[in-house]
């Protein structure tokens, strides 16, 4: 169960942070722009560390830290139709239905 | 087409935003699901939408607290999610940056992938907008996609509890991490800053703290622009895309 103190302190903190982020340039910087080398390591924030969060979570998904290979599977087709379709919801809709399959057949 | 007012300028806005509630409206319902499941309220649940609207850092943010990582580093790690919304704001600026303050306090609150990708499209194309015009399209983007962004999670706080236990919730979380970041996969370069986040991820999960997440994180970015340098002095490959060129998901 989640601590009610950290809760909040996560939203805000969440939230003011997020601001933050969205408000320095248009507010603060204006347009002056920003360092190439910092541009190029932003660019890729987002696919370093979400697949990051994402890799212990399949791989470490049975019991006491074992590997399910229902998970991995689920996984796999979800990453190979995003990158086939580029469509978010085609991804979720192919890998929850075969985590669906599969958890149903192997019971 | 150029816009004759501010409000045919806002409309179309809403017009070109109307198709991301598909993408928004899901996202929203799982987390208002996925919160409820984690022991928040209604009221929680609104909260953290509200405040936050960014829902790859709340997922984020709600998996490190269930795992009871330290409050600096869930903040760390969620903020690390959201840093590309520094970029948005960055690529607006020559836009907007000269709009008033209060509205630029609301462009910055209701700034997430699609307002930017829409906006910076189009304020790129149609040179002729003027401030306010380009204001009230950004706002346009905003306005369902907002209203189903607040609307689907309480949808999701509300039957949370209600759906039965034999649904595989705890794997929802990485299915709607990887749909989110495949398409982004579209250079070399962020193929290579995601498996090297990848490996460094899996090799460091005993890191106290879970400070193997930031650790992944800055080892994917550096790999990624480095990647990104080299191709760049190689002849016939393309280089990577525009800063926040991965604007095409919903809130996330």
């Amino acid at each position: 169960m989640i601590d009610q103190i950290t809760l909040w302190i996560v939203i805000f903190g969440l939230g003011l942070g997020s601001f933050l982020l969205r408000f320095t340039f248009l507010g603060f910087v204006g347009d002056r722009p920003l360092p190439a080398w910092l541009v190029r390591h932003l660019r890729y924030t987002a696919v370093a560390i979400l697949p990051a969060l994402v890799a212990p979570l399949v791989v470490y998904s049975g019991e006491g830290g074992s590997t399910d290979p229902t998970r991995v599977a689920a996984a796999l087709v979800t990453l190979g139709a995003g990158m086939w379709t580029r469509n978010v919801l085609a991804a979720i809709g192919a890998g929850a239905l075969t985590l669906f399959a599969l958890v149903y057949l192997l019971g | 087409m150029p816009f004759t007012t501010t409000k045919s300028a806002f409309w179309a806005g809403v017009r070109d935003g109307a198709p991301f509630i598909l993408v928004a409206g899901p996202f929203a319902l799982l987390f208002g699901v996925l919160a409820t499941e984690a022991g928040l309220n209604i009221f929680e649940v609104m909260s953290f939408s509200v405040v936050v609207i960014a829902g790859a850092a709340q997922f984020t943010a709600l998996q490190l607290m269930q795992d009871e990582a330290p409050t600096i580093i869930v903040l760390l790690s969620a903020l690390a999610v959201n840093l590309r919304v520094a970029m948005y704001s960055a690529a607006l600026t020559p836009y907007l940056g000269r709009a008033r303050l209060w509205q630029r306090v609301f462009v910055a609150y209701l700034l997430v992938d699609q307002s930017y990708a829409l906006s910076h499209a189009r304020f790129e194309s149609d040179a002729a907008m003027s401030v306010p015009q380009r204001v009230g399209y950004y706002f346009g983007t905003c306005l369902l996609v907002m209203i189903v962004w607040f609307g689907m999670s309480y949808v999701g706080a509300a039957i949370g509890t209600a759906l039965p236990v034999s649904i595989p919730l705890d794997f929802a979380l990485p299915i709607a991490f990887l749909s989110m970041v495949a398409p982004m996969m579209r250079t070399l370069p962020h193929l290579i800053a995601a498996t090297v986040a990848v490996v460094v991820a899996l090799l460091a999960v005993n890191v106290p703290y879970s400070l193997g997440l930031i650790l992944a994180g800055m080892a994917g970015m550096m790999a990624g622009a480095q990647a990104e340098l080299w191709l760049k002095t190689q002849p016939m490959i393309a280089p990577g895309d525009t800063p926040g060129d991965e604007g095409d998901g919903g809130v996330t």
